[in-house]
């Protein structure tokens, strides 16, 4: 079971994958928008390929998300779909660690589209 | 003598010059018999045993206590330092509210109100907000986790001599009417330009608070690895006490947090000292670097400061729930979910500062959605609270307190999140509302909740329950009553930092209520201090677990015995004491690791970060005035370079380089007299690790992941300016070059090829090669620090004309001090090699060295990268 297939070995980076994708979200946004604001000469002209470019990074990066959620569910409910995971032994740090990375994929999906909204509904440089 | 023999000799000696081993009289006589091979249940045994541990343990005698470095007396000191800074804020603040208690007072002049309003959030911020945490972190996190200390204790040692000299120097100046005047986040170009500051103000905060900072990171560093390598054996990740994992990732934090502020120090403090102009529009600089910087900091900072006090939540509701917390996996999901969107969140300080709205649409939602990590704790508390048995006590009332203040602080916080709302809110008394909310609401009662939870390990004894209903009922009401108007007064219109404000305006009365309501709050606290003061010689001792807690910070005994646990159990429970059976005996009898200190040395277990595996018996340094002698000196640095004595600050800095290299030749990297030590129950574990397994390597590479956000701030500024330029570099100046930036990259990569070939023909045995490797490989690192400022230096680039020159050498700089450091570690190396401490089986010093190497060909690589290609781009 355990470690014998195609299972991904949880560890406290693939914990903070999901997070990491946001981080890594946010900033290019803020970068992308920042660079195409500066030095603000036309405020008022439409940024459409920013946001273009924003809505198509943002789908790569809720895929990436939803990819690690996948993942995370599958192989919790593999270990046997515990939500206290106190026991001693190996399975039971696996299983603690693959369902907070169910959540962690869970808060980071709904902060990847909190990030990307501002985008949906500005249009300019103003 | 060749190595071999040298080692050969090594074995089997006993070396009372050992850094492990304290310098103290009458050492009782050692043990030859390995710890598994006693018998345990003999009393003589025991006691023999225990009588070797409370001598190497304890602290020093005398005048030379302060020589401590132990985790109990450093933690002590650095809490109670910051609780007197905390008490001297609190001065202040009332001295705040003494001025605006009536309109037109004239009690404070303008200018002294300005430095002490100032100093009243500074001091609080950072001499009291972030130190505390680590401060009770350092006491509490080895007692948690069962281990005799923390891996690095003279550097917990010397990061607090570095607070307290820093935190005296920036309190001190206001008794000399020369604190810093302009708000707790020096805004340029207000505080850069000497007209508009003349004096020593503004050089005082930036240059006292940078070397304070050094004292965050070095206890990030140490809380790290300490909670991913010093936990005890069987100790999964799945059952870290939840304080752990706030530890883990609030020291995280800090380590992408500070730096970005110590980079912007380092961009000020060029501009105050030397007019380098970073910050001045009229040369190309812009103040708005300075409030990234500052905010890229400031603001993970809140959380920073919030999530070690909602640790201390996490640890007291179970106990007085009677159950295990409900959602453990919810904990952690708050904790590092609130670390990393708490980055996103900076510019929502910059809302009023004319970003395109696009930008603050992004900093807004991220700031909306960090609430829902942060609620999400505290529906776990609630929750726990709701299906447990509750023992109302004087802890839970202020734990009640803390949720109830920090509620109503989270909700306007969600408030001001909006930018069309934070336009009408920004800079008024409402802000100043809020944040209060919020701080003492998720920091400061937590924090006395701890005190009365955590009294009795510290001292064996309780505090009074009939005072801590007294000082809580007087801080709850006093607090709200303080504060809350504040809020309608922000409405009003009433601007933060006035110093007084005329009658008429319908400010009279909320301020005056404030005043009063800030009285109260403060007579609350004061009910606290003088219990804690209070003479308790005559009282009783506390009964051990005297909450009947579930966690291993309660096997502390009501008389201190220095050694922190008598053997470092093994655990298979999220709450041994509740759980394991016959655990607190089996740990009292020594029936665990290390019951003993049969060489009399500091030692202390090491295990792997996922299912803590014993890994090896680390020895840690024992009492030693060398840290102090460092902080000293480098504290020296900063003072004299304040006031601009730069022949002292240069002799300063000197010896402050020789304080630590004798500190760290004495004290790291001992080689052992044996390879390996047996610590009971059959197991045997080497006493020298080296390379990705140890824990100095570990603290290399946390270091340099700060030291390389420290770098990357200062490249987001060079790249900063080249969005805000229509032209960068500007016409009519020349860049660097080609020619010199690329000579330095290639002999840095040869410097850096160097200290990998040193490394690999240490371990081969090759120690002539390895040891010509390090001095060529130190010769080429000064060579290539020489070369990538000789670039700048050729094309005559002058930092005073405009900023593009100015960050340009910034980065040159940055490199090139790398770069002699880099040099300074090879050169070590060498001498260590030569000396005989540093051979093919015991290499951490060369394993460390060859770290920094790759982070420093990666600082060499962006630089030149950046200052000589990015012209050519655009």
């Amino acid at each position: 079971m355990f470690g014998s297939s195609r299972q991904t070995a949880d560890n406290l980076w693939t914990l903070i994958a999901p997070p990491t994708i946001w981080a890594f979200h946010f900033v290019i946004c803020y970068v992308v928008a920042a660079v195409r604001c500066a030095p603000n000469t036309g405020p008022f002209e439409a940024i459409l390929a920013t946001r273009w470019f924003i809505l198509a990074f943002t789908l790569v990066c809720l895929l990436a998300i939803a990819l690690i959620f996948r993942r995370s569910v599958v192989e919790w409910r593999g270990h046997g779909s515990g939500t206290v995971n106190d026991e001693d032994n190996p399975t039971a740090r696996e299983r603690f660690l693959e369902f907070s990375t169910i959540l962690l994929a869970g808060l980071s999906f709904l902060a990847v589209v909190f990030t990307a909204l501002p985008a949906a509904f500005i249009t300019d440089c103003r | 003598m060749s190595n071999a023999q040298i080692e050969a000799a090594r074995v089997g000696t006993f070396d009372l010059s050992d850094p492990a081993t304290p310098n103290y009289p009458d050492p009782p006589p050692i043990q030859t018999i390995g710890a598994s091979h006693v018998d345990q249940e003999d009393p003589a045994v025991r006691e023999a045993q225990a009588k070797r541990l409370i001598w190497v343990w304890e602290a020093p005698k005398g005048w030379k206590y302060w020589s401590a470095v132990n985790n109990t007396e450093v933690g002590v000191w650095y809490t109670s330092t910051a609780f007197i800074f905390m008490l001297f804020a609190g001065v202040l603040g009332l001295m705040v509210r003494v001025q605006l208690a009536v309109p037109d007072n004239d009690f404070l002049t303008a200018n002294f109100y300005n430095q002490v309003y100032t100093l009243h959030g500074t001091v609080m911020m950072f001499l009291f907000a972030v130190p505390i945490f680590e401060a009770m972190a350092i006491i509490l996190l080895p007692e948690m986790l069962g281990a005799r200390d923390l891996p690095f204790p003279r550097l917990s040692a010397f990061g607090y001599w570095c607070f307290l000299i820093g935190g005296v120097f920036v309190c001190g100046s206001i008794f000399f009417s020369s604190a810093p005047a302009s708000g707790w986040f020096m805004y340029p170009p207000l505080t850069t330009q000497e007209r508009f500051t003349p004096g020593y103000g503004a050089d005082i905060w930036l240059l006292g608070l940078s070397f304070i900072e050094v004292a965050s990171i070095a206890a990030a560093v140490e809380l790290i690895v300490g909670s991913l390598k010093c936990r005890p054996p069987g100790m999964r990740l799945n059952m870290m006490p939840l304080y752990t994992w706030y530890v883990l990732v609030v020291a995280g934090m800090i380590l992408f947090a500070f730096p970005p502020l110590i980079a912007g120090d380092i961009l000020f403090e060029m501009e105050r000292l030397f007019n380098w102009p970073f910050f001045d529009p009229e040369r190309g600089g812009d103040p708005m670097l300075w409030q990234h910087l500052f905010w890229i900091f400031g603001h993970p900072e809140v959380y920073i400061v919030f999530l070690p006090a909602i640790a201390l939540l996490a640890m007291i509701v179970p106990t007085f729930a009677r159950r295990p917390i409900v959602g453990y996996s919810w904990i952690v999901l708050a904790a590092v979910g609130t670390g990393f969107l708490s980055f996103g969140l900076w510019v929502h300080h910059m809302f009023a500062t004319g970003l395109p709205a696009i930008s603050l649409g992004f900093f807004s939602a991220a700031s909306e959605a960090v609430a829902i990590p942060t609620g999400v704790q505290i529906f776990v508390f609630l929750a726990t609270l709701l299906v447990g048995r509750v023992i109302f006590s004087v802890p839970m009332l202020f734990v009640s307190g803390a949720l109830a203040i920090f509620v109503i602080g989270g909700l306007t916080g969600v408030m001001v999140a909006l930018a069309p709302f934070d336009w009408q809110a920004h800079d008024t008394y409402f802000v100043v509302g809020h944040l209060h909310y919020v701080l003492i609401g998720g920091m400061l009662f937590p924090i006395v909740a701890g005190l009365y939870y955590w009294w009795p390990i510290l001292a064996g004894r309780t505090l009074s329950d009939r005072l801590g209903k007294i000082a809580f009922w007087m801080m709850f009401v006093g607090f709200n009553v303080g504060f809350f108007p504040m809020h309608f007064s922000g409405m009003m219109g009433m601007p933060r930092r006035v110093w007084t404000y005329p009658a008429g305006l319908g400010l009279d009365l909320p301020n005056l209520v404030s005043t009063i309501g800030a009285f109260v709050f403060a007579a609350g606290f004061l009910v606290v201090v003088a219990d804690i003061l209070r003479p308790r010689g005559h009282l009783p001792l506390a009964k051990r677990n005297h909450w009947n807690a579930g966690t291993l910070e309660w096997l502390s005994e009501p008389e201190d015995k220095g050694w922190g646990v008598r053997s470092i159990p093994i655990i298979t429970s999220r709450y041994p004491i509740w759980d394991q059976p016959n655990f607190i005996d089996d740990v009292d009898n020594g029936r665990f690791y290390l019951p003993d200190a049969e060489e009399l040395k500091r030692e202390t277990i090491v295990t792997s970060v996922l299912d803590a595996k014993p890994l090896q018996v680390l020895r840690v340094p024992g009492p030693t005035f060398m840290t102090m002698w460092a902080a000293g000196f480098l504290g020296a640095v900063f003072i004299f370079a304040t006031f601009h004595w730069w022949y002292l600050t240069i002799a300063a800095m000197v010896l402050a380089t020789g304080a630590i290299l004798t500190w760290v030749w004495r004290g790291t990297a001992v080689i052992p007299e044996k390879h390996e030590k047996d610590v009971g129950r059959g197991l045997s574990l080497p006493l020298y690790v080296s390379g990705p397994q140890a824990v100095g390597w570990w603290a290399m590479f946390i270091t340099m992941v700060g030291d390389g956000t420290a770098f990357l701030s200062l490249v987001f500024g060079y790249f900063f300016y080249v969005t805000i330029h229509a032209e960068f570099p500007p016409p009519g100046i020349e860049g660097p070059g080609l020619f010199w930036p690329l000579a330095a990259l290639a002999v840095f990569a040869l410097a850096w090829g160097l200290a990998f070939a040193a490394r690999s023909l240490n371990k081969a045995g090759s120690v002539t090669s390895a040891r010509l490797a390090m001095a060529a490989g130190g010769l080429a690192a000064l060579l290539a620090g020489a070369f990538v400022l000789l670039g700048p230096h050729t094309t005559g680039l002058d930092p005073v004309t405009h900023v593009y020159p100015a960050t340009v050498w910034i980065l040159a700089i940055w490199a090139a001090v790398h770069a002699a450091v880099g040099a300074l570690m090879l050169f070590y190396c060498l001498a260590r090699s030569l000396f005989g401490h540093l051979t093919p089986l015991y290499d951490a010093d060369i394993q460390n060295v060859a770290l920094y190497w790759h982070f420093m060909l990666g600082t060499a690589f962006v630089t030149v990268a950046t200052i000589a290609f990015t012209p050519l781009a655009t």
